[in-house]
């Protein structure tokens, strides 16, 4: 049984349609990319698939004991966080916030799992620390931590990397994928479709050509090859 | 200097002014920081002006209480303006400013035209700028902010948590199950409470300082929003006192005595967080 299947999904804002026709599924242990240019929609689907925003058209149903405000959410950085005075504690902790409901404190086992997670992603040491002295890679893992807080079935990760120098860019992918190894569904999306193709298990491509499969599957499809190609010309060109 | 404080201390209209201006102090502060973060700094401002508008209106009515009218028109203007923060035709910062000039300019028209004092401008300079009213309050008016007061304080340490997650990242909390409509919409009421409130303070013109002096000066040194938050408000109630304790023994002007120590020290926090900064 999928977690999220999508049946003819057409999403967008206020009847302004962005991406069209969508047939994809999500099981439990995927991981799942979603590439496309800029403009294509990925902000857009992923708002949709958060249940922020609602499809234009199709069907989005979830499954496999799958509430729509279980996904975990790693959201771009906004302009307001960049100077919030919170300590990396209080934050992880806000990621159980949809489980007090109307309680207003947070309970012993919530802020165990805080502790747990924040134990596991290797920021429990400076728990105390605040959110906007840390480095771009540790705020990244506190927003993750944060993130398998809210659940731990499935992740929705956007621009994961963005703006982050190689070596924590390889740390934070390779930190997904033990995550993913241990149960995490992932969906990602992503610029870096080299990286998708590399971790990902099935692509989602969306844009002019619509493209919906395995990576294998997908290096050999029209969209894919076309984009592969169009990636490496650029690269080069850099 | 003493024997004259303690002389003062003796007439209940003091002892209400203090007991008053701590309360709405304590108040403001607590959600300023939310406001901050949130950049709704002016909404203060804003909403202060619409609810001057609204005591013209009240005034030229012959309203014998005003605060029928007061209170839920600046409590609809703050509901208009959180809740259309991000998907607005007008931004967030024009509407507040075009609600706060219009509602500024439409108050006094109404006094102007519709005049029943002898003394305009005495009339509108003390709304504007707080005045003596506050030492002049009635004991019906200090129980009625004492108990909102009351009422503010409370709301707020319950639902802390859900303020903080929501003030942090509103997309993250929807996104998990957090119904952050609500919660905006309870921010948006608490604040309108708190200008009306505050109004008797320092006049209209003045709110957005005790909303705001506070809120900054201990984001300058702190680190957390749990202590961000305390330290505002023990800051506020401070530098409230202390406002007032000196403008009853200089005779100076309440709200901006109160102001003015408030900008006093947040010099001295920003002043702080540098040199703690620049040590550590």
């Amino acid at each position: 049984m999928a977690y999220i299947t999508a049946k003819k999904l057409t999403v967008g804002y206020e009847k302004r349609v962005i991406g069209q026709e969508l047939d994809f599924q999500i099981v439990p242990g995927d991981y799942l990319c979603i590439v496309g240019e800029n403009g294509a929609g990925k902000t857009t689907l992923m708002k949709t698939l958060l249940g922020l925003i609602k499809p234009l058209g199709g069907e989005l149903s979830y499954g496999d004991d799958l509430q729509a405000n279980e996904i975990g959410y790693l959201p771009q950085q906004t302009p307001v966080q960049k100077d919030f005075p919170a300590s990396v504690r209080e934050i992880v902790l806000s990621g159980c916030q949809g489980r007090c409901g109307i309680r207003p404190f947070y309970n012993r086992k919530e802020k165990e799992r805080a502790k747990e997670w924040m134990e596991k992603l290797d920021i429990l040491p400076m728990a105390n620390a605040c959110y906007r002295e840390l480095s771009g890679g540790q705020q990244q893992r506190v927003l993750l931590a944060r993130a398998l807080c809210a659940t731990e079935k499935v992740i929705l990760l956007d621009e994961p990397v963005a703006g982050l120098d190689p070596k924590v860019t390889m740390e934070m992918y390779k930190l997904i994928q033990t995550l993913n190894k241990e149960g995490v569904t992932v969906i990602m999306i992503s610029h870096d479709i080299e990286a998708a193709c590399l971790y990902a298990s099935h692509i989602l491509h969306i844009g002019e050509e619509i493209f919906y499969g395995t990576k294998e599957a997908y290096r050999e499809s029209n969209a894919g090859a076309m984009f592969l190609n169009r990636r490496k010309g650029e690269n080069a060109y850099a | 200097m003493l024997e004259k404080l303690v002389f003062y201390l003796q007439y209940p209209f003091v002892q209400y002014a203090l007991i008053v201006g701590v309360l709405i102090a304590l108040c403001s502060s607590l959600l300023g920081v939310t406001l901050v973060l949130k950049r709704f700094s002016y909404i203060g401002d804003g909403l202060s002006h619409v609810a001057f508008g609204a005591m013209a209106i009240a005034s030229v009515l012959k309203m014998t209480n005003n605060m029928y009218l007061v209170m839920p028109v600046t409590i609809l203007c703050a509901v208009l303006l959180l809740r259309t923060g991000q998907n607005a035709k007008v931004k967030g910062d024009a509407a507040i400013a075009m609600l706060s000039v219009g509602a500024l300019a439409f108050g006094y028209l109404l006094m102007n035209l519709f005049s029943t004092s002898s003394n305009l401008s005495g009339d509108v300079c003390s709304t504007l700028f707080g005045s003596t009213s506050i030492l002049t309050l009635t004991k019906g008016e200090v129980w009625l902010c004492g108990i909102l007061s009351l009422v503010v304080v409370v709301i707020f340490i319950l639902f802390y948590e859900k303020i903080f997650a929501v003030t942090f990242d509103e997309t993250f909390a929807r996104a998990t199950g957090t119904p952050a409509k609500y919660y905006n919409l309870l921010i948006a009421v608490i604040i309108a409470v708190i200008i009306v409130l505050a109004m008797n303070l320092v006049g209209s013109l003045l709110i957005s300082a005790l909303v705001i002096f506070p809120a900054l000066s201990a984001m300058a040194i702190f680190k957390s929003f749990k202590s961000v938050t305390v330290f505002a408000a023990v800051l506020s109630v401070l530098c409230a006192l202390l406002g007032l304790l000196i403008a009853i023994l200089a005779g100076t002007p309440v709200g901006s005595t109160i102001v003015a120590v408030d900008a006093l020290f947040y010099g001295i926090c920003a002043l702080a967080g540098q040199i703690r900064r620049g040590v550590a």
